[in-house]
Protein backbone atom coordinates (compact mmCIF):
# COMPACT_ATOMS: atom_id res chain seq x y z
CA UNK A 1 0.00 0.00 0.00
CA UNK A 2 2.94 2.35 -0.28
CA UNK A 3 2.52 3.51 -3.84
CA UNK A 4 -0.47 5.03 -5.49
CA UNK A 5 -1.81 2.56 -7.96
CA UNK A 6 -3.66 3.35 -11.08
CA UNK A 7 -4.52 -0.06 -12.37
CA UNK A 8 -8.21 0.55 -11.99
CA UNK A 9 -9.93 -2.49 -10.69
CA UNK A 10 -7.50 -4.17 -8.37
CA UNK A 11 -5.45 -2.37 -5.82
CA UNK A 12 -4.95 -1.82 -2.12
CA UNK A 13 -3.75 -4.47 0.30
CA UNK A 14 -3.31 -7.79 -1.40
CA UNK A 15 -6.63 -9.63 -1.14
CA UNK A 16 -6.20 -12.51 1.26
CA UNK A 17 -3.72 -10.66 3.44
CA UNK A 18 -4.75 -11.54 7.00
CA UNK A 19 -4.39 -8.03 8.33
CA UNK A 20 -7.09 -6.50 6.14
CA UNK A 21 -10.23 -5.32 7.97
CA UNK A 22 -12.10 -4.98 4.69
CA UNK A 23 -11.34 -6.79 1.47
CA UNK A 24 -13.52 -6.79 -1.61
CA UNK A 25 -13.27 -9.33 -4.41
CA UNK A 26 -14.63 -8.09 -7.74
CA UNK A 27 -17.58 -6.66 -5.81
CA UNK A 28 -20.34 -5.79 -8.26
CA UNK A 29 -23.89 -4.49 -8.11
CA UNK A 30 -26.22 -3.89 -11.00
CA UNK A 31 -29.55 -2.11 -10.87
CA UNK A 32 -31.27 -3.36 -13.98
CA UNK A 33 -29.09 -2.27 -16.88
CA UNK A 34 -27.03 0.09 -14.79
CA UNK A 35 -23.86 -1.14 -13.17
CA UNK A 36 -23.57 0.90 -9.96
CA UNK A 37 -20.47 -0.89 -8.64
CA UNK A 38 -18.25 -2.55 -11.20
CA UNK A 39 -15.90 -5.31 -10.05
CA UNK A 40 -14.09 -3.42 -7.34
CA UNK A 41 -11.29 -5.13 -5.44
CA UNK A 42 -9.67 -3.29 -2.61
CA UNK A 43 -8.29 -3.87 0.86
CA UNK A 44 -8.33 -1.73 3.97
CA UNK A 45 -5.81 -2.62 6.70
CA UNK A 46 -6.84 -2.72 10.35
CA UNK A 47 -6.80 0.56 12.23
CA UNK A 48 -6.89 2.79 9.19
CA UNK A 49 -9.27 5.60 8.28
CA UNK A 50 -10.13 4.94 4.67
CA UNK A 51 -11.97 7.42 2.49
CA UNK A 52 -14.11 6.51 -0.48
CA UNK A 53 -14.31 9.58 -2.68
CA UNK A 54 -16.38 10.21 -5.71
CA UNK A 55 -19.05 12.39 -7.24
CA UNK A 56 -22.71 11.66 -6.51
CA UNK A 57 -23.71 8.51 -8.32
CA UNK A 58 -20.16 7.10 -8.41
CA UNK A 59 -21.24 4.03 -6.45
CA UNK A 60 -19.97 4.96 -2.98
CA UNK A 61 -23.26 4.49 -1.22
CA UNK A 62 -23.99 1.25 -3.03
CA UNK A 63 -20.56 -0.03 -2.01
CA UNK A 64 -21.15 0.88 1.62
CA UNK A 65 -24.60 -0.74 1.53
CA UNK A 66 -23.06 -3.98 0.32
CA UNK A 67 -20.25 -3.88 2.88
CA UNK A 68 -22.77 -3.29 5.68
CA UNK A 69 -24.97 -6.21 4.43
CA UNK A 70 -27.91 -3.98 3.50
CA UNK A 71 -27.61 -4.93 -0.15
CA UNK A 72 -26.49 -8.19 -1.71
CA UNK A 73 -23.87 -8.01 -4.43
CA UNK A 74 -24.88 -9.05 -7.93
CA UNK A 75 -21.53 -10.82 -8.17
CA UNK A 76 -18.27 -10.91 -6.27
CA UNK A 77 -18.10 -10.60 -2.51
CA UNK A 78 -16.22 -9.00 0.35
CA UNK A 79 -14.84 -9.92 3.73
CA UNK A 80 -15.49 -7.48 6.54
CA UNK A 81 -13.95 -8.02 9.99
CA UNK A 82 -13.02 -11.53 8.93
CA UNK A 83 -16.39 -12.68 7.61
CA UNK A 84 -17.94 -12.96 4.20
CA UNK A 85 -20.77 -10.46 3.63
CA UNK A 86 -22.75 -12.92 1.51
CA UNK A 87 -22.11 -16.16 3.40
CA UNK A 88 -22.16 -14.82 6.96
CA UNK A 89 -23.99 -11.46 7.07
CA UNK A 90 -25.00 -11.96 10.74
CA UNK A 91 -21.39 -12.38 11.81
CA UNK A 92 -20.46 -9.26 9.88
CA UNK A 93 -23.30 -7.29 11.52
CA UNK A 94 -22.07 -8.13 15.02
CA UNK A 95 -18.68 -6.66 14.21
CA UNK A 96 -19.52 -3.45 12.39
CA UNK A 97 -21.08 -0.10 13.18
CA UNK A 98 -22.84 2.12 10.67
CA UNK A 99 -23.74 5.79 10.56
CA UNK A 100 -26.00 6.46 7.57
CA UNK A 101 -25.78 9.67 5.62
CA UNK A 102 -29.27 10.65 6.70
CA UNK A 103 -30.15 11.50 10.25
CA UNK A 104 -30.73 8.17 11.87
CA UNK A 105 -31.07 9.16 15.52
CA UNK A 106 -34.70 9.33 16.60
CA UNK A 107 -35.62 12.92 17.42
CA UNK A 108 -38.61 11.90 19.52
CA UNK A 109 -36.36 10.01 21.95
CA UNK A 110 -33.64 11.20 24.32
CA UNK A 111 -29.95 10.50 23.74
CA UNK A 112 -29.96 7.72 26.31
CA UNK A 113 -33.08 6.14 24.84
CA UNK A 114 -31.52 6.06 21.40
CA UNK A 115 -28.41 4.43 22.82
CA UNK A 116 -30.41 1.96 24.89
CA UNK A 117 -32.31 0.80 21.83
CA UNK A 118 -29.05 0.20 19.95
CA UNK A 119 -27.55 -1.65 22.91
CA UNK A 120 -30.58 -3.91 23.18
CA UNK A 121 -30.55 -4.70 19.48
CA UNK A 122 -26.92 -5.78 19.89
CA UNK A 123 -27.99 -8.08 22.70
CA UNK A 124 -26.10 -6.38 25.49
CA UNK A 125 -26.98 -7.38 29.05
CA UNK A 126 -28.19 -4.66 31.39
CA UNK A 127 -24.98 -4.10 33.35
CA UNK A 128 -22.83 -4.07 30.22
CA UNK A 129 -25.33 -1.76 28.58
CA UNK A 130 -25.19 0.88 31.29
CA UNK A 131 -21.44 0.87 31.36
CA UNK A 132 -21.03 1.09 27.59
CA UNK A 133 -23.65 3.81 27.23
CA UNK A 134 -21.98 5.94 29.90
CA UNK A 135 -18.62 5.39 28.24
CA UNK A 136 -19.91 6.28 24.77
CA UNK A 137 -21.68 9.41 26.03
CA UNK A 138 -18.54 10.52 27.80
CA UNK A 139 -16.36 9.76 24.79
CA UNK A 140 -18.60 11.69 22.43
CA UNK A 141 -19.01 14.64 24.82
CA UNK A 142 -22.75 14.17 25.22
CA UNK A 143 -23.00 13.26 28.90
CA UNK A 144 -24.72 16.54 29.78
CA UNK A 145 -27.30 16.23 27.01
CA UNK A 146 -28.04 12.55 27.54
CA UNK A 147 -31.56 12.99 28.90
CA UNK A 148 -32.66 15.65 26.43
CA UNK A 149 -34.83 14.87 23.43
CA UNK A 150 -32.64 14.52 20.36
CA UNK A 151 -34.80 16.99 18.44
CA UNK A 152 -33.33 19.70 20.67
CA UNK A 153 -29.76 18.73 19.70
CA UNK A 154 -27.60 20.63 17.23
CA UNK A 155 -26.56 18.92 14.00
CA UNK A 156 -23.09 18.21 15.36
CA UNK A 157 -24.49 16.69 18.54
CA UNK A 158 -26.80 14.43 16.55
CA UNK A 159 -23.87 13.20 14.50
CA UNK A 160 -21.86 12.51 17.63
CA UNK A 161 -24.81 10.65 19.13
CA UNK A 162 -25.01 8.53 16.01
CA UNK A 163 -21.33 7.71 16.25
CA UNK A 164 -21.88 6.85 19.92
CA UNK A 165 -24.68 4.48 18.88
CA UNK A 166 -22.46 2.88 16.28
CA UNK A 167 -19.49 2.36 18.65
CA UNK A 168 -21.44 0.96 21.63
CA UNK A 169 -20.74 -2.66 20.81
CA UNK A 170 -17.05 -1.97 20.03
CA UNK A 171 -17.19 -2.78 16.34
CA UNK A 172 -14.05 -3.79 14.50
CA UNK A 173 -15.07 -1.68 11.53
CA UNK A 174 -17.10 1.52 11.50
CA UNK A 175 -18.79 2.76 8.33
CA UNK A 176 -19.87 6.37 7.93
CA UNK A 177 -21.68 7.64 4.87
CA UNK A 178 -20.83 11.34 4.40
CA UNK A 179 -20.24 11.85 8.14
CA UNK A 180 -19.94 15.64 8.18
CA UNK A 181 -22.27 16.67 5.39
CA UNK A 182 -24.20 19.78 6.37
CA UNK A 183 -22.20 20.42 9.55
CA UNK A 184 -20.61 23.75 10.40
CA UNK A 185 -16.79 23.86 10.44
CA UNK A 186 -16.48 23.55 14.20
CA UNK A 187 -18.85 20.60 14.44
CA UNK A 188 -17.05 19.03 11.52
CA UNK A 189 -13.68 19.23 13.25
CA UNK A 190 -15.12 17.75 16.42
CA UNK A 191 -16.43 14.76 14.50
CA UNK A 192 -13.05 14.28 12.78
CA UNK A 193 -11.23 14.49 16.06
CA UNK A 194 -13.55 11.90 17.66
CA UNK A 195 -13.14 9.53 14.73
CA UNK A 196 -9.36 9.79 14.97
CA UNK A 197 -9.60 9.11 18.69
CA UNK A 198 -11.79 6.06 18.04
CA UNK A 199 -9.08 4.73 15.81
CA UNK A 200 -6.30 5.52 18.31
CA UNK A 201 -7.98 4.35 21.46
CA UNK A 202 -9.99 1.35 20.26
CA UNK A 203 -8.13 0.42 17.09
CA UNK A 204 -11.35 0.65 15.10
CA UNK A 205 -11.01 0.64 11.34
CA UNK A 206 -13.07 3.44 9.81
CA UNK A 207 -14.41 3.65 6.29
CA UNK A 208 -16.09 6.87 5.24
CA UNK A 209 -17.56 8.10 2.00
CA UNK A 210 -17.13 11.76 1.27
CA UNK A 211 -16.87 14.32 -1.44
CA UNK A 212 -15.34 16.86 0.85
CA UNK A 213 -11.68 17.32 -0.08
CA UNK A 214 -10.73 18.81 3.29
CA UNK A 215 -12.17 15.80 4.99
CA UNK A 216 -10.28 13.48 2.67
CA UNK A 217 -7.01 15.31 3.21
CA UNK A 218 -7.20 15.80 6.97
CA UNK A 219 -8.99 12.74 8.19
CA UNK A 220 -8.14 9.88 5.88
CA UNK A 221 -5.00 7.75 5.97
CA UNK A 222 -5.82 6.42 2.56
CA UNK A 223 -8.22 7.27 -0.23
CA UNK A 224 -9.91 5.53 -3.11
CA UNK A 225 -11.47 7.66 -5.81
CA UNK A 226 -14.53 6.09 -7.38
CA UNK A 227 -15.96 6.99 -10.71
CA UNK A 228 -18.82 5.28 -12.53
CA UNK A 229 -18.67 2.27 -10.28
CA UNK A 230 -14.94 1.71 -10.60
CA UNK A 231 -11.95 2.57 -8.45
CA UNK A 232 -9.93 5.18 -10.31
CA UNK A 233 -6.98 5.25 -7.94
CA UNK A 234 -5.98 4.31 -4.40
CA UNK A 235 -3.30 5.88 -2.25
CA UNK A 236 -2.39 8.12 0.64
CA UNK A 237 -3.48 11.73 0.09
CA UNK A 238 0.10 12.97 -0.30
CA UNK A 239 0.96 10.20 -2.76
CA UNK A 240 -2.07 10.96 -4.86
CA UNK A 241 -1.13 14.62 -5.04
CA UNK A 242 2.42 13.67 -5.98
CA UNK A 243 1.24 11.61 -8.96
CA UNK A 244 -0.01 14.79 -10.60
CA UNK A 245 3.19 16.71 -10.01
CA UNK A 246 4.15 19.55 -7.74
CA UNK A 247 1.52 21.92 -6.43
CA UNK A 248 -1.37 19.62 -7.29
CA UNK A 249 -4.27 19.64 -4.85
CA UNK A 250 -6.63 16.82 -4.03
CA UNK A 251 -9.24 18.63 -6.08
CA UNK A 252 -6.97 18.21 -9.09
CA UNK A 253 -6.48 14.55 -8.29
CA UNK A 254 -10.19 14.14 -7.93
CA UNK A 255 -10.92 15.87 -11.21
CA UNK A 256 -8.24 13.82 -12.94
CA UNK A 257 -9.57 10.45 -11.82
CA UNK A 258 -13.27 11.12 -11.79
CA UNK A 259 -13.24 12.70 -15.21
CA UNK A 260 -14.59 16.06 -14.21
CA UNK A 261 -15.57 18.40 -11.48
CA UNK A 262 -16.72 17.25 -8.10
CA UNK A 263 -19.99 19.09 -8.47
CA UNK A 264 -21.06 17.14 -11.51
CA UNK A 265 -23.09 14.01 -11.44
CA UNK A 266 -25.76 12.78 -9.09
CA UNK A 267 -29.37 12.28 -9.91
CA UNK A 268 -32.44 13.99 -8.55
CA UNK A 269 -32.69 11.53 -5.68
CA UNK A 270 -29.11 12.13 -4.55
CA UNK A 271 -29.55 15.86 -4.55
CA UNK A 272 -32.86 15.69 -2.76
CA UNK A 273 -31.38 13.46 -0.07
CA UNK A 274 -28.33 15.64 0.40
CA UNK A 275 -30.38 18.80 0.69
CA UNK A 276 -32.76 17.19 3.12
CA UNK A 277 -29.92 16.12 5.37
CA UNK A 278 -28.26 19.49 5.10
CA UNK A 279 -31.42 21.34 6.03
CA UNK A 280 -32.11 19.06 8.95
CA UNK A 281 -28.59 19.32 10.28
CA UNK A 282 -28.41 23.06 9.73
CA UNK B 1 -12.97 -17.61 11.31
CA UNK B 2 -11.04 -15.62 13.91
CA UNK B 3 -9.45 -12.46 12.72
CA UNK B 4 -6.40 -10.75 14.05
CA UNK B 5 -8.63 -8.14 15.62
CA UNK B 6 -9.34 -8.60 19.30
CA UNK B 7 -12.46 -6.46 18.90
CA UNK B 8 -14.08 -8.87 16.58
CA UNK B 9 -14.59 -11.37 19.37
CA UNK B 10 -16.01 -9.02 21.98
CA UNK B 11 -19.59 -8.55 20.83
CA UNK B 12 -20.09 -12.22 20.16
CA UNK B 13 -20.03 -12.95 23.89
CA UNK B 14 -23.49 -11.60 24.61
CA UNK B 15 -24.85 -13.11 21.42
CA UNK B 16 -24.95 -16.57 22.91
CA UNK B 17 -28.38 -16.14 24.45
CA UNK B 18 -30.93 -18.32 22.80
CA UNK B 19 -32.43 -17.13 19.57
CA UNK B 20 -36.06 -17.09 20.70
CA UNK B 21 -35.23 -15.12 23.80
CA UNK B 22 -33.27 -12.54 21.85
CA UNK B 23 -36.05 -12.28 19.26
CA UNK B 24 -38.45 -11.54 22.11
CA UNK B 25 -36.21 -8.98 23.82
CA UNK B 26 -35.41 -7.23 20.53
CA UNK B 27 -39.10 -7.02 19.66
CA UNK B 28 -39.82 -5.67 23.13
CA UNK B 29 -37.10 -3.04 22.71
CA UNK B 30 -38.67 -1.84 19.45
CA UNK B 31 -42.17 -1.86 20.93
CA UNK B 32 -41.03 -0.01 24.03
CA UNK B 33 -39.56 2.81 21.97
CA UNK B 34 -42.74 3.11 19.90
CA UNK B 35 -44.94 3.24 22.98
CA UNK B 36 -42.71 5.80 24.65
CA UNK B 37 -43.23 8.03 21.65
CA UNK B 38 -47.05 7.72 21.73
CA UNK B 39 -47.24 8.37 25.45
CA UNK B 40 -44.99 11.38 25.09
CA UNK B 41 -47.34 12.85 22.50
CA UNK B 42 -50.79 11.33 23.04
CA UNK B 43 -52.71 13.75 20.78
CA UNK B 44 -52.95 10.93 18.26
CA UNK B 45 -54.91 8.83 20.75
CA UNK B 46 -57.44 11.58 21.31
CA UNK B 47 -57.97 12.39 17.66
CA UNK B 48 -58.64 8.72 17.09
CA UNK B 49 -61.59 8.90 19.44
CA UNK B 50 -63.40 11.35 17.16
CA UNK B 51 -64.43 8.97 14.40
CA UNK B 52 -65.91 6.20 16.56
CA UNK B 53 -67.77 8.86 18.52
CA UNK B 54 -69.38 10.11 15.31
CA UNK B 55 -70.30 6.61 14.21
CA UNK B 56 -71.86 5.65 17.51
CA UNK B 57 -73.44 8.93 18.53
CA UNK B 58 -74.66 10.14 15.13
CA UNK B 59 -74.93 7.19 12.75
CA UNK B 60 -75.75 4.65 15.46
CA UNK B 61 -78.44 6.72 17.17
CA UNK B 62 -80.21 7.42 13.89
CA UNK B 63 -80.00 3.90 12.50
CA UNK B 64 -81.24 2.49 15.78
CA UNK B 65 -84.60 3.99 14.91
CA UNK B 66 -84.79 2.35 11.51
CA UNK B 67 -85.17 -1.11 13.00
CA UNK B 68 -84.71 -2.59 9.55
CA UNK B 69 -81.58 -4.51 10.42
CA UNK B 70 -82.10 -7.80 12.25
CA UNK B 71 -79.69 -7.81 15.18
CA UNK B 72 -81.08 -10.62 17.27
CA UNK B 73 -81.81 -9.84 20.89
CA UNK B 74 -79.61 -6.74 21.14
CA UNK B 75 -80.26 -3.16 20.01
CA UNK B 76 -78.72 -1.98 16.76
CA UNK B 77 -76.47 0.39 18.71
CA UNK B 78 -75.20 -2.50 20.82
CA UNK B 79 -74.82 -4.60 17.68
CA UNK B 80 -72.64 -2.05 15.93
CA UNK B 81 -70.46 -1.09 18.92
CA UNK B 82 -68.01 -3.99 18.49
CA UNK B 83 -68.06 -3.27 14.75
CA UNK B 84 -67.08 0.34 15.33
CA UNK B 85 -64.34 -0.75 17.73
CA UNK B 86 -62.95 -3.07 15.05
CA UNK B 87 -63.30 -0.35 12.45
CA UNK B 88 -61.42 2.22 14.52
CA UNK B 89 -58.65 -0.33 15.02
CA UNK B 90 -58.52 -1.00 11.29
CA UNK B 91 -58.47 2.66 10.31
CA UNK B 92 -55.67 3.45 12.75
CA UNK B 93 -53.51 0.41 12.07
CA UNK B 94 -53.78 0.46 8.29
CA UNK B 95 -51.77 3.71 8.19
CA UNK B 96 -49.14 2.46 10.59
CA UNK B 97 -46.77 1.62 7.75
CA UNK B 98 -46.34 5.25 6.83
CA UNK B 99 -44.11 5.68 9.88
CA UNK B 100 -41.79 3.06 8.41
CA UNK B 101 -41.51 4.99 5.15
CA UNK B 102 -40.70 8.08 7.18
CA UNK B 103 -38.06 6.18 9.16
CA UNK B 104 -36.65 4.84 5.94
CA UNK B 105 -36.25 8.34 4.52
CA UNK B 106 -34.53 9.38 7.74
CA UNK B 107 -32.07 6.49 7.75
CA UNK B 108 -33.38 4.89 10.94
CA UNK B 109 -34.27 1.68 9.11
CA UNK B 110 -30.76 1.49 7.64
CA UNK B 111 -29.27 1.62 11.07
CA UNK B 112 -31.67 -0.95 12.50
CA UNK B 113 -30.95 -3.36 9.66
CA UNK B 114 -27.20 -3.13 10.10
CA UNK B 115 -27.63 -4.40 13.68
CA UNK B 116 -27.55 -8.16 14.22
CA UNK B 117 -31.15 -8.17 15.54
CA UNK B 118 -33.61 -10.61 13.98
CA UNK B 119 -35.35 -9.12 10.96
CA UNK B 120 -38.63 -10.44 12.41
CA UNK B 121 -38.05 -8.38 15.57
CA UNK B 122 -38.57 -5.14 13.64
CA UNK B 123 -41.94 -6.42 12.44
CA UNK B 124 -43.03 -7.96 15.75
CA UNK B 125 -42.00 -4.86 17.68
CA UNK B 126 -44.21 -2.69 15.50
CA UNK B 127 -47.05 -5.20 15.72
CA UNK B 128 -46.86 -5.32 19.52
CA UNK B 129 -46.90 -1.56 19.80
CA UNK B 130 -49.84 -1.40 17.40
CA UNK B 131 -51.58 -3.96 19.59
CA UNK B 132 -51.12 -1.74 22.62
CA UNK B 133 -52.46 1.26 20.75
CA UNK B 134 -55.48 -0.86 19.90
CA UNK B 135 -55.89 -1.48 23.61
CA UNK B 136 -56.08 2.24 24.21
CA UNK B 137 -58.79 2.51 21.56
CA UNK B 138 -60.63 -0.24 23.41
CA UNK B 139 -60.71 1.87 26.53
CA UNK B 140 -62.18 4.76 24.54
CA UNK B 141 -64.95 2.59 23.07
CA UNK B 142 -65.80 1.13 26.47
CA UNK B 143 -66.18 4.66 27.83
CA UNK B 144 -68.38 5.66 24.87
CA UNK B 145 -70.48 2.54 25.31
CA UNK B 146 -70.99 3.35 28.97
CA UNK B 147 -72.03 6.91 28.12
CA UNK B 148 -74.55 5.59 25.57
CA UNK B 149 -75.97 3.07 28.06
CA UNK B 150 -75.03 0.08 25.95
CA UNK B 151 -75.22 -3.16 27.90
CA UNK B 152 -71.66 -4.34 28.30
CA UNK B 153 -70.65 -7.81 29.35
CA UNK B 154 -68.75 -7.07 32.56
CA UNK B 155 -66.93 -10.35 32.90
CA UNK B 156 -63.19 -10.32 33.40
CA UNK B 157 -62.63 -13.04 30.82
CA UNK B 158 -64.82 -11.29 28.26
CA UNK B 159 -63.01 -8.00 28.72
CA UNK B 160 -59.63 -9.70 28.49
CA UNK B 161 -60.89 -11.42 25.36
CA UNK B 162 -61.90 -8.09 23.83
CA UNK B 163 -58.47 -6.61 24.52
CA UNK B 164 -56.74 -9.71 23.15
CA UNK B 165 -58.87 -9.65 20.00
CA UNK B 166 -58.33 -5.95 19.45
CA UNK B 167 -54.57 -6.33 20.06
CA UNK B 168 -54.44 -9.14 17.56
CA UNK B 169 -56.54 -7.29 14.98
CA UNK B 170 -54.45 -4.19 15.40
CA UNK B 171 -51.27 -6.24 14.92
CA UNK B 172 -52.72 -7.84 11.78
CA UNK B 173 -53.65 -4.59 10.07
CA UNK B 174 -50.42 -2.87 11.12
CA UNK B 175 -48.39 -5.73 9.69
CA UNK B 176 -50.46 -5.66 6.51
CA UNK B 177 -49.74 -1.94 6.36
CA UNK B 178 -46.03 -2.63 6.82
CA UNK B 179 -46.12 -4.98 3.85
CA UNK B 180 -47.71 -2.29 1.68
CA UNK B 181 -45.09 0.20 2.87
CA UNK B 182 -42.28 -2.21 1.95
CA UNK B 183 -43.75 -2.55 -1.54
CA UNK B 184 -44.61 1.06 -2.41
CA UNK B 185 -41.84 2.81 -0.41
CA UNK B 186 -43.30 6.30 -0.92
CA UNK B 187 -45.65 8.24 1.29
CA UNK B 188 -47.83 9.51 -1.54
CA UNK B 189 -48.52 6.09 -3.01
CA UNK B 190 -48.98 4.66 0.45
CA UNK B 191 -51.63 7.21 1.39
CA UNK B 192 -53.50 6.50 -1.84
CA UNK B 193 -53.53 2.76 -1.24
CA UNK B 194 -54.46 3.17 2.42
CA UNK B 195 -57.46 5.31 1.48
CA UNK B 196 -58.56 2.84 -1.16
CA UNK B 197 -58.36 -0.13 1.24
CA UNK B 198 -60.08 1.10 4.38
CA UNK B 199 -63.65 1.61 3.19
CA UNK B 200 -63.96 -1.66 1.23
CA UNK B 201 -62.55 -3.62 4.18
CA UNK B 202 -65.05 -1.91 6.43
CA UNK B 203 -68.14 -2.26 4.25
CA UNK B 204 -67.32 -5.78 3.12
CA UNK B 205 -67.51 -6.96 6.71
CA UNK B 206 -70.11 -7.60 9.37
CA UNK B 207 -69.15 -4.42 11.26
CA UNK B 208 -72.43 -2.52 10.87
CA UNK B 209 -74.79 -5.13 9.37
CA UNK B 210 -74.97 -8.90 9.67
CA UNK B 211 -73.61 -11.20 6.98
CA UNK B 212 -77.11 -12.59 6.49
CA UNK B 213 -78.27 -9.33 4.93
CA UNK B 214 -75.56 -9.30 2.29
CA UNK B 215 -75.96 -10.35 -1.33
CA UNK B 216 -74.10 -13.57 -1.94
CA UNK B 217 -71.04 -12.07 -3.69
CA UNK B 218 -70.51 -9.62 -0.87
CA UNK B 219 -70.82 -12.36 1.71
CA UNK B 220 -68.05 -14.25 -0.07
CA UNK B 221 -65.83 -11.16 0.10
CA UNK B 222 -66.72 -10.65 3.75
CA UNK B 223 -65.75 -14.20 4.57
CA UNK B 224 -62.19 -13.68 3.35
CA UNK B 225 -61.93 -10.37 5.18
CA UNK B 226 -60.10 -10.74 8.52
CA UNK B 227 -62.14 -7.84 9.92
CA UNK B 228 -65.25 -10.07 9.81
CA UNK B 229 -63.71 -12.56 12.24
CA UNK B 230 -62.47 -9.82 14.53
CA UNK B 231 -65.92 -8.22 14.63
CA UNK B 232 -67.56 -11.57 15.19
CA UNK B 233 -65.28 -12.37 18.13
CA UNK B 234 -65.79 -8.93 19.66
CA UNK B 235 -69.56 -9.16 19.21
CA UNK B 236 -69.65 -12.36 21.21
CA UNK B 237 -67.40 -11.00 23.94
CA UNK B 238 -68.20 -7.36 24.44
CA UNK B 239 -71.96 -6.97 24.48
CA UNK B 240 -74.41 -8.48 26.95
CA UNK B 241 -76.52 -10.87 24.90
CA UNK B 242 -74.26 -10.41 21.87
CA UNK B 243 -73.66 -13.49 19.75
CA UNK B 244 -70.83 -14.64 17.58
CA UNK B 245 -71.88 -16.53 14.46
CA UNK B 246 -68.55 -18.36 14.11
CA UNK B 247 -66.86 -20.47 16.74
CA UNK B 248 -64.91 -18.25 19.16
CA UNK B 249 -61.80 -20.45 19.16
CA UNK B 250 -62.03 -20.59 15.38
CA UNK B 251 -62.14 -16.78 15.19
CA UNK B 252 -59.04 -16.43 17.34
CA UNK B 253 -57.24 -19.32 15.67
CA UNK B 254 -57.83 -17.80 12.26
CA UNK B 255 -56.71 -14.34 13.37
CA UNK B 256 -53.52 -15.78 14.85
CA UNK B 257 -52.83 -17.75 11.68
CA UNK B 258 -53.35 -14.63 9.53
CA UNK B 259 -51.00 -12.68 11.76
CA UNK B 260 -48.27 -15.32 11.57
CA UNK B 261 -48.46 -15.44 7.78
CA UNK B 262 -48.44 -11.64 7.42
CA UNK B 263 -45.57 -11.27 9.91
CA UNK B 264 -43.50 -13.83 8.00
CA UNK B 265 -44.09 -11.96 4.74
CA UNK B 266 -43.32 -8.60 6.34
CA UNK B 267 -40.09 -9.89 7.89
CA UNK B 268 -39.03 -11.05 4.42
CA UNK B 269 -39.87 -7.72 2.79
CA UNK B 270 -38.56 -5.43 5.53
CA UNK B 271 -34.91 -5.49 4.39
CA UNK B 272 -35.97 -4.44 0.88
CA UNK B 273 -36.95 -1.04 2.30
CA UNK B 274 -33.34 0.13 2.07
CA UNK B 275 -32.44 -1.30 -1.32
Amino acid sequence: MSDAQTNGNSSGAAPGAPEAAIETFALTRNFGEICAVDHISLGVPHGEIFGLLGPNGAGKSTTIKMLTTLLEPTSGTARVAGFDIVAAPEEVRRRIGYVPQMLSADGALTGIENLTLSAKLYGMARAERKERIAEALEFMGLADAATRLVRTYSGGMIRRLEVAQAMLHRPAVLFLDEPTIGLDPVARRTVWERLRELKERYGITVLITTHDMDEAEELCDELAIMHQGKIGVIGKPAELRATLGEGATLDDVFAHYSGGSIHEGGNYGDIQRTRRVASRLG
Amino acid sequence: MATSSAHAELPAVSAKTSSIFSLFSESAAIAEVELKKVLRDPTELFTRAVQPTLWLVVFGQVFSRVRGIPTGNVSYLAFMTPGILAQSVLFAAIFYGIAVIWERDLGIIHKLLVSPAHRAAFVLGKAISSGFRGGMQCVIIYILALALHIQIQWKVLSILGVFAGVGLGSAIFATFSLIIACIVKSRERFMGIGQVLTMPLFFASNAIYPLALMPKWLRVVALVNPLTYLVDALRGLMIAGGQNTHNMAGNFGLLIAIFVVLAAIAARLYPTLVR
